[in-house]
């Protein structure tokens, strides 16, 4: 969150309502460690990054989704053959997100 | 509304040691307690017991540098799961001291930056430790090493980093014996393999144990045939890198297992 906390103050500032998605937990193989953060803004303007750009299109439906009913939840995205061709990551592990207007 | 933001943004940017506690799943999904290493907090979780016990647990996570999520009863209970409670340190960033204001040492400022280290460049001649060689350097010390660790010395830790790139014994020597006596994680020393050896012998003659010997990396960086300043900058980051996370610095290619293995400080 470190890395996009500026970019938070601005968004901020400038009034706009902004969705929080953090890393909480990893399984196995993930390329970001937890507290790695993105967040995604009402304009949909993106910063950040949760994985190695596996999930970050699906973490921002999430959270466009969130913004909108103002519910705060986790989500979680992982490798599964038989759904090869969904969102998931590519290096195999699984990765746990909690998402949250940034409304604190 | 912004006040927990506020308490753990000014601690950020203050770079002050602050841990974030988030109810992610139980009863209060959300609430949120801002804690400082004194036990200070922010917010709550919605129970006073629980936010005592997970404010005592933050300050032990904070100390530690660790991020991850743990479990409670509602009332803060241990061996309970009603909530799971994400604890998120954010440290400071750590310090990399670079001793000689040389060629290397302005390639080696940018790459440290590009790895979040907080840079001090220090050289005892005023000539060339200037801000102006070293724009990227959060700061720039015309001193000797003493002056350099009576400042730094008691905040260096297992994340810190000493890279001595002078090559001059006047400067080496001391550079050296302060930095064995701190906890710093990596120590550094350019020079030949030659250069090396006379240094370790005068090393000797003023105290310095095997211990403190066996701390350095001499001659400094990986074996990536690195000849120009930048490469010489990345072949030292990457020997930081490695030298913090326990892992010896095989090619990808030719190790095994995950690329991505958790490091082995946890």
């Amino acid at each position: 969150m470190k890395e996009i906390l500026s970019d938070l103050d601005a968004w901020k500032a400038e009034g706009r309502r902004v969705a929080l998605a953090r890393v909480v937990n990893v399984e196995g193989s993930g390329p970001r460690d937890p507290g790695a953060a993105m967040a995604v803004s009402d304009n949909g303007d993106v910063i950040g990054s949760v994985s190695g750009g596996c999930v970050e299109g699906a973490v921002v439906v999430e959270a466009i989704d969130i913004l909108e009913s103002g519910e705060r939840r986790m989500v979680s995205f992982g490798y599964s053959d038989d759904e090869a061709f969904a969102v998931g990551l590519t290096c195999g592990g699984t990765i746990h997100l909690f998402i949250e207007p940034l409304d604190w | 509304m912004s006040e927990l933001y506020e308490r753990l943004r000014a601690a950020i940017v203050d770079e002050r040691p602050v841990a974030l506690a988030t109810v992610i799943e139980g009863h209060n999904a959300g609430a949120k307690l801002v804690v400082e290493p004194d036990g200070d907090i922010t917010g709550t979780l919605g129970h006073p017991e629980l936010d005592r016990i997970v404010s005592r647990d933050a300050v032990g996570e904070l100390a530690a540098g660790r991020t991850g999520v743990r479990h409670y009863g509602a009332e803060g209970q241990a061996r309970e799961t009603d909530v799971s409670v994400f604890i998120e340190s954010f440290s400071p960033p750590p310090i990399m001291l670079v001793f000689g204001a040389v060629d290397f040492t302005a390639a080696l400022a940018r790459t440290g930056k590009l790895l979040g280290f907080n840079v001090v460049v220090a050289d005892a001649r005023s000539v060339f430790a200037t801000a102006k060689r070293f724009p990227m350097a959060d700061r720039v010390m015309v001193a000797w090493p003493d002056e350099v660790f009576d400042t730094y010395g008691d905040r260096l830790g297992p994340h810190d980093a000493v890279c001595i790139l002078t090559h001059d014994p006047k400067f080496d020597v001391p550079a050296v014996q302060r930095a064995v006596a701190t906890d710093v994680g990596y120590i550094g020393v350019m020079g030949s393999r030659r250069t090396h050896a006379t240094r370790l012998e005068r090393l000797r003659e003023v105290g310095v144990d095997e211990k403190g010997i066996d701390r350095l990396m001499a001659p400094i960086g990986l074996d990536i045939g690195s000849r120009t300043p930048e490469e010489t900058a990345i072949s030292v980051c990457a020997e930081i890198i490695a030298n913090r996370t326990g892992h010896s610095a095989p090619s990808l290619r030719d190790s095994q297992g995950p690329i991505h293995r958790p490091p082995a400080d946890g």
